[in-house]
C-alpha cells in the first residue's frame, strides 16, 4: 500500500492533485460527474472584490498540445461567493477549499481576503499575482518583487489561514519573486500561471482571442512549468504547489520530484472532466512501477544530481 | 453529461464541405433537442462542439461543416473507427412552449439540430412548419428529410439557385406560427428578430473551452445576467437575448 498523503502549509491531504483554479469552477457542478471528495482538495475560480463579467468573446483559442484562454477573471464577486457559491460547494465537499483570490489593487486583495478569511470551509488562499488576461490588474504585481511582497503583506496582515501566492511565469526570474513573497511571509508558492501568448485567424487576418492575447495552458507548458518548479524550489524553504501541463499521474510524480509538495491539474479538466479522478487513480500504480512507497519521500528528489 | 466512445457506421459528404456522420453508441444523455456533443479528435487538445441532429435506437447523427483542422480531420475518418465523445451537453430547445403551430427556421449548418425537434413535435401532436436557408443549392442539407416526416417545407437560397430567392424572412410572409425555434448565423439571428412576431428560442454558437460550464470560455450577457452558452445555453429564450 503506497501513501499518497501529503501535508500542504500544516493541512494534512489525501493525495497531492488539486484542480487549478478557472478549471473546475466552485467544484459544485463536477460534483454531479463524481464524487470530488476523492482530491487533495481544489483551487476554485478566481474570485475579486467586484463581481466581473470578464472578457469579450472569442476567449478560447487552440494550440499545439494546449490552448490560450483569456477569460479575464470572470466571477461573480466575493459576496456572491460566499453567500450563494460555497454553501453549494459544502454540500458536496467536506474538505477544505483553497479560496482563489486576484484584485487590482493591494487593499483589493486585503479586502477580498480578509472576507474569505471567516468562511470555516476554506484551508489556503491562493492570492493569483499572475493573471496575464486583465490589464493593469494582478499581473503587474506579480512582475516585481517589491509589489509582490507588498500584496503578500497585506494578506497575510488579515488572515491566519496559509497564503500561497501564485506566480506568473511571464517574468525574466521568476524565483526572484518567489523569494521575495516567501520574506514577506508567504507560507507557499504556486506556479506556474499561464505563458503569455496568441493565435491569428487566417481567413480573417484578426487575432482569435477579441484580447489579442491569452494564456497559454496544456501539455505543451509542461517542461517550461517543471524548470521554474525546479528554480523555485532551490530559492525557497515554503512548500510549492506545480502546476502547468500536468496531464497523468507520471507528470504529477516528476513535478513533484522537481520540487512540488502538490500539483495542479488545470487545462486537462477541460478536455477531460474525469480527468483529476483518473489521475489520483491511477497514482498508486504509477507510484509502484517507479518503486515510490510515499510521496513524501520525493519532493525534490531531482535536486540530488549534479549538473554533469 | 456522460463521456463514452461512439463507432462510426457512416461519414458521407452530403453538401459543400458538409458530412453527415453516423455513430453507435450510448445516448441516453441525449434528452432534448438542440444539445451538443463534444468530440475529442487525436492530434488536437480542446474537443469540437457539435450539435445534435437525431438520436434515436443508439444512433447518434450529425451534421458537420469543414471550416478547420479539426473538422478536416473528421471528414477523414471512416465507417468502425471510434470517437471519445462527452454527450448531454446544453440545455437544448424547451418544448412546452411551443403552441400548436411552431415555426422551425434553419440556416445553413444551423439546420441539423432542427431537425430532432421538428421529429419531437410531432410525436407530441404539434404540426411544425420548417423554413430552411442556404447561400447556394449545393449548399442544401436535410430539406427531404424534413418533408419525409410530413412538414410544410420551404427552402430559401441567396442565390437564387433553388427554391425561393433570398434569406429565410422573406419566407416567413404568409405562414402563420404560435412560435419560433431558430439556429443559424448571426445575421439571420438579427433578422429573424426584427422580423418575428411570436415568442420563441435562437440557439447560439460560440469559441468553446470545455462545453460543460467549467471555463467560462463562452459566456454572454443576458437581459438576466451572464449565461454560459455551453452549460446555460446554447438555447436562449428571446426575451432574455441582448443584441
Amino acid at each position: 500500500m503506497v501513501n499518497t498523503n501529503v501535508t500542504l502549509c500544516k493541512i494534512k491531504i489525501d493525495n497531492p492533485v488539486i484542480p487549478a483554479s478557472g478549471t473546475f469552477g466552485y467544484g459544485y457542478e463536477f460534483a454531479q460527474l463524481y464524487d470530488i471528495n476523492c482530491l487533495g482538495t481544489f483551487s476554485f475560480k478566481g474570485t475579486t472584490r467586484e463581481p466581473r463579467f470578464g472578457n469579450p468573446t472569442p476567449r478560447i483559442a487552440e494550440c499545439p498540445s494546449g490552448m490560450l484562454n483569456a477569460v479575464g477573471l470572470q466571477n461573480p464577486g466575493v459576496d456572491k461567493v460566499i453567500d450563494t457559491e460555497l454553501p453549494k460547494l459544502k454540500k458536496c465537499f467536506n474538505k477544505p477549499v483553497m479560496a482563489n483570490v486576484s484584485g487590482f489593487s493591494v487593499d483589493d486583495y486585503a479586502y477580498t481576503c480578509e472576507k474569505l478569511d471567516k468562511e470555516e470551509q476554506i484551508g489556503w488562499l491562493e492570492v493569483n499575482i499572475s493573471c496575464p488576461n486583465v490589464h493593469g490588474g494582478g499581473m503587474s504585481f506579480g512582475t516585481d518583487p517589491s509589489s509582490a511582497a507588498q500584496v503578500t503583506r497585506a494578506v497575510k496582515s488579515v488572515t491566519g489561514k496559509p497564503v500561497i501566492i501564485k506566480l506568473s511565469p511571464n517574468v525574466s526570474d521568476i524565483a526572484l519573486i518567489a523569494r521575495a513573497c516567501e520574506e514577506a511571509g508567504a507560507d507557499g508558492i504556486s506556479l506556474i500561471n499561464t505563458l503569455l501568448g496568441m493565435r491569428i485567424d487566417l481567413k480573417t487576418k484578426k487575432p482569435l482571442l477579441a484580447n489579442i492575447t491569452g494564456g497559454y495552458s496544456g501539455p505543451a507548458i509542461f517542461p517550461v512549468a517543471l524548470s521554474m518548479v525546479y528554480r523555485v524550489y532551490e530559492a525557497v524553504k515554503i512548500p510549492i504547489i506545480g502546476m502547468g501541463g500536468v496531464s497523468c499521474a507520471e507528470d504529477v510524480i516528476e513535478m513533484m520530484l522537481a520540487g512540488a509538495t502538490a500539483v495542479q491539474v488545470g487545462a486537462m479538466n477541460l478536455v477531460d472532466p474525469f480527468a483529476c479522478q483518473k489521475i489520483i487513480n491511477s497514482l498508486p500504480a504509477a507510484m509502484e512501477k517507479y518503486n515510490i512507497n510515499n510521496l513524501n519521500d520525493i519532493i525534490g528528489g531531482a535536486h540530488r544530481w549534479e549538473k554533469t | 453529461m456522460k463521456e463514452s466512445t461512439f463507432i462510426i457506421r457512416s461519414n458521407t459528404q452530403i453538401a459543400r464541405s458538409v458530412y453527415k456522420m453516423e455513430l453507435c453508441g450510448d445516448i441516453f444523455d441525449i434528452t432534448r433537442p438542440g444539445q451538443f456533443v463534444n468530440i475529442k479528435l487525436e492530434g488536437f487538445f480542446l474537443r469540437r462542439p457539435i450539435s445534435v441532429c437525431d438520436a434515436e435506437d443508439g444512433l447518434l447523427t450529425v451534421i458537420y461543416k469543414v471550416v478547420g483542422n479539426g473538422t478536416s480531420k473528421m471528414s477523414k475518418m471512416n465507417c468502425g473507427d471510434t470517437l471519445d465523445l462527452l454527450t448531454g451537453l446544453g440545455n437544448g430547445y424547451d418544448l412546452s412552449k411551443s403552441g400548436e403551430y411552431p415555426l422551425l427556421i434553419g440556416g445553413g449548418v444551423g439546420v441539423p439540430p432542427l431537425y430532432m425537434l421538428c421529429k419531437r413535435l410531432i410525436s407530441e401532436n404539434k404540426r411544425p412548419s420548417v423554413i430552411l436557408g442556404f447561400n447556394s443549392s449545393d449548399e442544401i442539407i436535410l430539406a427531404e428529410d424534413f418533408k419525409s416526416l410530413g412538414v410544410d417545407v420551404k427552402v430559401t437560397t441567396a442565390d437564387g439557385s433553388a427554391g425561393i430567392k433570398g434569406f429565410v424572412t422573406d419566407a416567413m410572409d404568409g405562414i402563420s406560427y404560435s412560435y419560433f425555434y431558430t439556429c443559424g448565423p448571426m445575421p439571420m439571428f438579427r433578422a429573424i428578430e426584427k422580423k418575428a412576431l411570436t415568442s420563441g428560442q435562437f440557439s447560439f454558437e460560440e469559441r468553446m473551452g470545455c462545453g460543460f460550464g467549467a471555463c467560462m470560455g463562452c459566456s454572454c450577457k443576458t437581459k438576466y445576467g451572464y449565461k454560459r452558452i455551453c452549460r446555460d445555453g446554447p438555447v436562449l429564450e428571446r426575451e432574455e437575448i441582448v443584441w
